[in-house]
C-alpha cells in the first residue's frame, strides 16, 4: 500500500526548507517509498561529497562544447562558479566520488583503507539524475567525478567512463565533466574517458617521490606519470587534428590537470614549484593545483590534528603560479635553493622585484608591455590597459589613479608624466617596510600566524 | 540649457544623439520623463523614437568603434545609473569628433567611465548567469526570481537560451517587472501579473513534487562540501554578497 505524507512529516526529518512548511505545501502523491529513496541518496550524497572536497579543482573553463539538437547543456568559456562555500571556495561542478570504498591506505587521505568511516557507493543511475537536476536548476555548471579504488584501476576507470557515457549518449548532455583518471588504468579506458569528459587529472598527490613512498606506500609515481603521458599526447594530438579536420571528435578539450598536497611532507616550496613547472612544461598541463594539508589523521607521519592549514603558503604557491603562467616568469627567477621557500609576508612578485631594485624604476610611458606586467601592483590587465591609454596621450599619477593601478605598491618602482616621484635610493627592506604598513593583508585577522595565548 | 526627453530604451536614446545633431545643440542633456527636473531658463523637447534614426547613429558609430566598443555602450545604458545619458553622449561626441576608436582611451573621462561601467554591468550579468536558481514548477516550467543591479535580463538571454534548450523556462525580474520566458521554442519578454506581496512562499505551493527534495539535496551538498578547518567568510561573502542570498536555494535557513 503506497501511503501519502505530508510536508510535516517530512519536515520532522529534515527533509523540507521552512518556507514550504510555512506555506502548507502537501507532497500529494509522496508515498513512504519515494520516502527512503531521498533518505538513501541524502545519506549517500553527504559521504561521497564530503569525501570528495578535498580534490581542489573546481575549474569549468575551457569547455568548448555547444549546444545541438536541442540538448541539455552548453560550456561557458570562461567557467561559472555557482555558489562559494564558507571557506570561500568556489561550487563549480558538483563534485562526488562514485565510492570511497577503496583499497589503498594513503596516510593523507579520509577514505583510506584503515579509516573507520561510513562507506557508501552511488549508483550509475543515481549520478546521471544527480547531475541532471543539479544542472536543469542551474546549481552547477557539470560533474567533478572520482572515486576509491575497488578491486582494481582498470574496474573502477570503467565505471567513471560509463557514467560519462550515459550523460553525452542517452541525456545529450553537454555540459563539463571532469573525469579522475584512476592511476594504472589502461590506455584504451583513458582514450574512451578522453571523448566523454573536457578535463582529466591524475593527481601526483606528493611534490617528490619520498614523500609519496612515505605516506602511501601502495601508490607507484610511475602509474601517475604514464597515464599522464598518453593523456598529453593524445590532447596534442586532438589539438594538430582539429586544425586539419574540424570534425575530429574532441578529446578533453579543456586539458589536464593534476594536484598535490602541500604541508603534508617536508618537501620545500623549491621542490613544489620546480614539479609543477616540470608539469607545464613537459606535459602541457593546463592547471597543476596546490592543496594545503587539512589535518585529517592521527599517524605520527603526518602533521597533528589542529594545525592549521599552510592557507599562506599555499596562496603563496598560487601566486608564484600564476606568474609562472601569465607573466612569462622563470622559476628560477623566483625560487633559489639558497632560498627555497617563498617569502611569506609579502607576495613572490613583490618579492622578486625587491631582489632586482636595478632594472626599477620603469618608465610607464615607455617600457614594454612584459616588464610593465613585472611591476609590483600592476596586473596583466592593468597592464594592458597602461600600454592601450598611452597611445593616446602620456600617462601620470592622476591617470594611473584613476585607472585604478595600485599605487600603493607600484609608486616605488615607476616613473610616468609627472614631475613628483619615488626616485629616493631606498633599500629593498625600506620599501618592504613602507609596503606593509600601508596594506592590510587580506590575512592578517583571518589566519594569524600567532596562536591565541588562551 | 536643452533638455531631451527620451523614451527610456536603448533606441530613444540613439534618437536623441540624433537629434543633438540635427539641432546641433550645444549645451543639452538626455534624460527620461521621470528624471526631468524642469528648470526655469531650459527647453524641454520630446525625442520621437524612430528605428530608421537610431540606425543611422550605429552606423556611424560603427566606422569607428568595434563591435565590442559598441556593447559596451549598450552595456553602459543597461547600468541605469543617473547621468550615464549624457556621459554616453560624450563618448559619442568624442568618437565623431576623433574619428576613431578611443574605446581604450583610458585616461579620457567618457571613455573611462564607459569602461568601467560596462565591466559593472557585465559582472552583474556574469553573477545572474551563477546565481539564479530554478525551481521546477507542477507544470514543467523552471522558474527563477531575480533582483539583479542593473538590467541585465537583455544581456543573459542567449545564456541561457543556449544552455536550457529542451526545458520550459522563465526568468522573472522582479525589481523591473518583467522576464524571459522560453516555450522550447522561442524566447519573449513578458510581464507578470504579480503583486509586491508575492514571494517565495507563493511560488513553493505549485512546485514539483520532486522540487522540494532537490533543494534539500543541494543544500546538503553545499554543507559538507564545505572544509571546516578553511573557515573564511569573509571571501565567502566577497564572492556571495548578502543581497543576493534572498533568492539562493543553499542559503535558505534550515528549520
Amino acid at each position: 500500500m503506497r501511503q501519502p505524507i505530508d510536508a510535516y512529516v517530512l519536515s520532522k526529518c529534515g527533509y523540507v526548507s521552512l518556507f514550504a512548511v510555512r506555506s502548507g505545501y502537501r507532497f500529494r502523491n509522496f508515498v513512504r517509498e519515494d520516502f527512503t529513496m531521498w533518505e538513501r541518496i541524502t545519506e549517500k550524497l553527504k559521504i561521497l561529497s564530503d569525501a570528495a572536497k578535498y580534490d581542489v579543482s573546481c575549474a569549468s573553463s575551457g569547455g568548448k562544447r555547444k549546444n545541438e539538437n536541442k540538448g541539455l547543456g552548453n560550456s561557458a568559456n570562461s567557467g561559472i562558479c555557482h555558489a562559494y562555500t564558507e571557506d570561500g571556495r568556489c561550487v563549480s561542478l558538483l563534485k562526488i566520488l562514485l565510492t570511497n570504498f577503496c583499497i589503498f591506505d594513503c596516510a593523507y587521505c579520509v577514505s583510506r583503507k584503515s579509516n573507520d568511516i561510513k562507506r557508501a557507493a552511488f549508483t550509475v543511475q543515481e549520478v546521471v539524475d544527480l547531475t541532471i537536476n543539479f544542472y536543469r536548476r542551474n546549481y552547477i555548471e557539470g560533474l567533478f567525478l572520482s572515486s576509491g579504488i575497488f578491486t582494481n584501476a582498470d574496474y573502477t576507470m570503467e565505471r567513471l567512463v560509463l557514467i560519462a557515457k550515459k550523460l553525452r549518449t542517452e541525456h545529450n548532455f553537454h555540459g563539463y565533466i571532469h573525469l579522475k583518471a584512476i592511476p594504472g588504468a589502461s590506455p584504451e579506458l583513458l582514450r574512451e574517458a578522453g571523448l566523454y569528459a573536457d578535463r582529466l587529472s591524475i593527481n601526483i598527490e606528493m611534490p617528490t617521490e619520498q614523500g609519496l613512498k612515505l605516506l602511501a606506500p601502495d601508490k607507484n609515481r610511475e602509474d601517475m606519470i604514464r597515464p599522464m603521458n598518453y593523456l598529453k599526447t593524445e590532447i596534442q594530438q586532438y589539438k594538430e587534428e582539429i586544425v586539419k579536420f574540424k570534425k575530429t571528435p574532441a578529446f578533453a578539450p579543456a586539458g589536464q590537470s593534476t594536484q598535490m598536497v602541500v604541508g603534508a611532507t617536508q618537501e620545500t616550496d623549491l621542490q613544489v614549484l620546480y614539479t609543477a613547472n616540470h608539469f607545464y612544461k613537459k606535459m602541457q598541463m593546463k592547471r597543476v593545483y596546490y592543496s594545503g594539508y587539512v589535518p585529517i589523521s592521527t599517524d605520527n607521519r603526518l602533521p597533528a590534528i589542529g594545525t592549521p592549514v599552510p592557507m599562506i603558503r599555499e596562496n603563496r604557491l598560487y601566486q608564484a603560479d600564476w606568474l609562472l603562467r601569465f607573466y612569462s616568469f622563470n622559476v628560477n627567477e623566483l625560487i633559489s635553493p639558497e632560498q627555497p621557500l617563498l617569502d611569506l609576508d609579502i607576495d613572490p612578485k613583490l618579492s622578486w622585484a625587491l631582489r632586482n631594485l636595478s632594472i626599477f624604476p620603469l618608465d610607464i610611458n615607455k617600457a614594454e608591455l612584459p616588464l610593465i606586467k613585472r611591476i609590483p601592483g600592476i596586473g596583466v590587465s592593468s597592464a594592458l590597459k597602461i600600454v592601450a591609454a598611452r597611445k593616446f596621450r602620456k600617462l601620470n599619477w592622476e591617470h594611473l589613479k584613476k585607472m585604478g593601478i595600485a599605487l600603493n605598491r607600484a609608486r616605488y618602482f615607476i616613473t610616468c608624466n609627472s614631475p613628483d616621484f619615488e626616485i629616493k635610493d631606498y633599500q629593498p627592506q625600506q620599501i618592504k617596510q613602507f609596503i606593509l604598513t600601508k596594506g592590510n593583508s587580506k590575512y592578517e585577522n583571518t589566519f594569524s600566524q600567532q596562536i591565541p595565548l588562551f | 540649457m536643452q533638455t531631451l526627453i527620451y523614451d527610456g530604451s536603448f533606441e530613444g536614446w540613439l534618437c536623441a544623439v540624433f537629434d543633438v545633431y540635427e539641432y546641433k545643440y550645444a549645451n543639452v542633456t538626455i534624460c527620461t520623463d521621470n528624471q526631468r527636473q524642469d528648470s526655469l531658463w531650459g527647453e524641454t523637447r520630446l525625442v520621437y523614437t524612430d528605428k530608421q534614426k537610431a540606425d543611422r547613429v550605429v552606423k556611424g558609430l560603427k566606422q569607428y568603434i568595434s563591435a565590442v566598443a559598441m556593447q559596451q555602450l549598450y552595456k553602459t545604458f543597461l547600468s541605469e545609473q543617473k547621468g550615464m545619458e549624457d556621459m554616453l553622449l560624450e563618448y559619442v561626441q568624442y568618437v565623431f569628433r576623433e574619428k576613431k576608436d578611443i574605446a581604450k582611451d583610458y585616461s579620457h573621462h567618457a571613455a573611462r567611465y564607459v569602461d568601467d561601467t560596462a565591466h559593472k554591468v557585465h559582472r552583474e550579468k556574469h553573477r545572474m548567469e551563477a546565481f539564479v536558481r530554478f525551481q521546477k514548477t507542477g507544470d514543467d516550467i523552471y522558474f527563477a526570481l531575480v533582483e539583479p543591479d542593473f538590467n541585465v535580463l537583455p544581456l543573459i538571454l542567449k545564456h541561457f537560451r543556449d544552455r536550457y534548450a529542451d526545458q520550459k523556462w522563465l526568468i522573472y525580474d522582479k525589481k523591473r517587472k518583467y522576464g524571459i520566458y522560453y516555450d522550447l521554442h522561442k524566447t519573449e519578454f513578458i510581464q507578470l501579473d504579480f503583486d509586491t506581496q508575492s514571494s517565495n512562499k507563493d511560488i513553493a505551493a505549485i512546485l514539483n513534487e520532486s522540487e522540494l527534495p532537490y533543494q534539500q539535496l543541494w543544500k546538503d551538498y553545499f554543507n559538507s562540501t564545505n572544509i571546516k578547518a578553511r573557515k573564511n567568510m569573509k571571501l565567502h561573502i566577497r564572492h556571495m554578497p548578502l543581497r543576493y542570498w534572498k533568492y539562493l536555494v543553499e542559503k535558505q535557513p534550515e528549520i
